[in-house]
């Protein structure tokens, strides 16, 4: 497996994680906010043990993948970078899609003859196991809602898109690696 | 109980207890409100469970919860009761008595 696929998988992991972190504090109930940081904070870990794999295999740091990349390098979907706070409704039609498309990438990852892949996709596919449960759930809540629907039709088509940048996606690399970048050569 | 109150439209209140090894009796951890049980299961598992400080949760609709709150004595029957009984005192007067004998 080429690690520019990693940096795929890896990219996607980040900039959900991120974006579904916008949430916290602000989720419509605060057993959803409790919940749903705590998917943001694992896809984030799952980015890490992915860029960790590619960093190796690339001779560099898993935080160099991370935050040192020139925006137009992440290879991460457009489905991921949209900004959709304060819609909740797009946000849960965004993470049943996501969670379906990660799914079938993952059985394959997991078939990788690659050991160290397929033992990583096997881990990361246990978490993701409950947060297929809760994409399910609040699928089964809003399926009769009209905005959410249409959320899923529109945002569907996107997964697969991964050479453009939605204009918002700048935005969010320059919050995501001001730290790095604040104090040049730091190694924290 | 947890916090007191009602819950908002359409959702339900559930107390969740939790159990930390295996054998140890349920104590209550807190309560977490939803819509349903579905979302309770996924609520109470990342509220009490997802650091390892449990290995069994119990969730229950509080409506479920007979509480029982009153104790009347209105006789003052505190014959009943262990507290102001100093026992550890008695003992120690009873040894004292056993040696002096």
């Amino acid at each position: 497996m080429s690690a520019q696929l990693l940096l795929e998988v890896a990219d996607d992991e980040l900039i959900l994680g991120w974006r579904n972190s916008e949430w916290t504090g602000i989720a419509p109930m605060l057993e959803e906010d409790v919940a749903f940081s705590s998917i943001a904070q694992n896809e984030i870990g799952h980015a890490r043990a992915l860029y960790e794999l590619a960093a190796r295999e690339l001779g560099t740091t898993a935080d160099e993948l991370a935050f040192d990349r020139p925006p137009d390098e992440y290879r991460c979907s457009k489905l991921v970078q949209l900004r959709l706070v304060p819609d909740w409704a797009r946000t849960i039609a965004r993470h049943v899609v996501y969670e379906r498309a990660d799914q079938v990438r993952l059985e394959a990852l997991k078939a990788s003859d690659d050991l160290e892949i397929a033992g990583l996709a096997a881990k990361i596919d246990r978490e993701e196991a409950y947060h297929r449960m809760h994409a399910q759930m609040w699928a089964e809540r809003l399926a009769e809602e009209p905005h959410f629907t249409a959320a899923l039709a529109q945002l569907e088509p996107l997964v697969g898109v991964r050479d453009e940048h939605v204009p918002e996606f700048g935005e969010l690399w320059e919050e995501m690696t001001e730290v790095r970048r604040s104090v040049a050569g730091a190694t924290w | 109980m947890g916090p007191a109150g009602a819950p908002g439209p359409g959702r339900v209140i559930y107390e969740v207890f939790r159990q930390e090894r295996r054998g140890q009796a349920f104590a209550h951890a807190g309560s977490v409100e939803a819509p349903n049980i579905a979302f309770a299961d996924d609520y109470a598992r990342e509220q009490f469970g997802r650091r390892g400080e449990s290995v069994a949760l119990w969730v229950v609709p509080r409506e479920s919860v007979h509480a029982i709150e009153d104790f009347v004595d209105e006789l003052h029957r505190n014959y009943h009761r262990v507290d102001g009984y100093p026992l550890k005192e008695k003992l120690a007067k009873a040894r004292v008595r056993a040696v002096t004998a």
